[in-house]
């Protein structure tokens, strides 16, 4: 069985991704994906690069304790989370979630759920090169209140 | 007065920036992170700064987000670091 979470330097291929989450499971009905990308700008400045750290270890223990938490609370036959670090460029792909289920409604959510999740609890930090230097990416509040539609206090932001 | 223990300390993302070091050993009589974070913020310069309390600091303990106030235990991992900003 495919490992459920990669941490890696190298890029990822959505299609070939989707084929080895969808691999001979009839039960699928739907597969939902989300990539994030590298934007041009953030807060009023450009990008030139982000830079991606983590903490080795934690970061997937993490990352498996929320897919874990999504297989309790919604009906999911594969989870796929694939996350960049290092230098990265615009244009490039930092992170993929996929998930499969039998509907449509389930994968939408539990696609959403993992996002939200990983955006205030995975160990995650980013730093971006703009003209005027070099500078670590804020958190948002925005993002603990998307965790907070959930039912989970995130507190991260604050 | 509790008996010294060894832990390791790590740090992330600014607040490694800043002390200039990713992770030391430490032997303490803390009982708990926030004891830590203030022995850290003790030592002045850089630990000081980047520990402050009116920073926000995330607190992992044995990789696993934790809260100031829990326990260490012996062998502990103690983890700082700034809100986590992945995705």
């Amino acid at each position: 069985m495919q490992a459920r979470v990669s941490i890696q330097t190298a890029d990822f291929d959505l299609g070939e991704e989707i084929q080895a989450l969808r691999l001979g499971d009839k039960r699928v009905g739907a597969v939902c994906t989300f990539v994030g990308t590298v934007r041009d700008s953030n807060d009023g400045l450009s990008v030139s690069t982000l830079e991606l750290e983590h903490y080795p270890g934690m970061t997937e223990k993490a990352i498996e304790a929320m897919i874990d938490e999504a297989c309790q609370r919604f009906e999911l036959f594969g989870v796929r989370v694939v996350h960049r670090v290092g230098v990265l460029h615009p244009l490039d792909q930092v992170v993929l979630v996929a998930v499969t289920s039998a509907h449509r409604g389930v994968s939408f959510q539990a696609c959403e759920f993992l996002m939200d999740y990983l955006k205030t609890q995975a160990p995650f930090w980013k730093k971006e090169q703009t003209p005027e230097g070099a500078r670590w990416v804020d958190a948002r509040v925005s993002d603990d209140a998307a965790l907070a539609k959930w039912g989970i206090e995130a507190r991260n932001a604050v | 007065m509790s008996q010294a223990r060894q832990i390791t300390v790590r740090y992330f993302a600014s607040i490694r920036e800043a002390v200039g070091l990713g992770q030391e050993q430490l032997t303490t009589t803390a009982l708990t992170g926030g004891d830590v974070r203030e022995v850290l913020i003790a030592r002045g310069g850089a630990y000081a700064d980047s520990l402050a309390r009116q920073r926000a600091v995330r607190v992992a303990l044995n990789q696993v987000m934790a809260n100031e106030a829990d326990a260490l235990p012996e062998g502990a991992e103690l983890a700082f670091f700034p809100p986590v900003t992945g995705g």
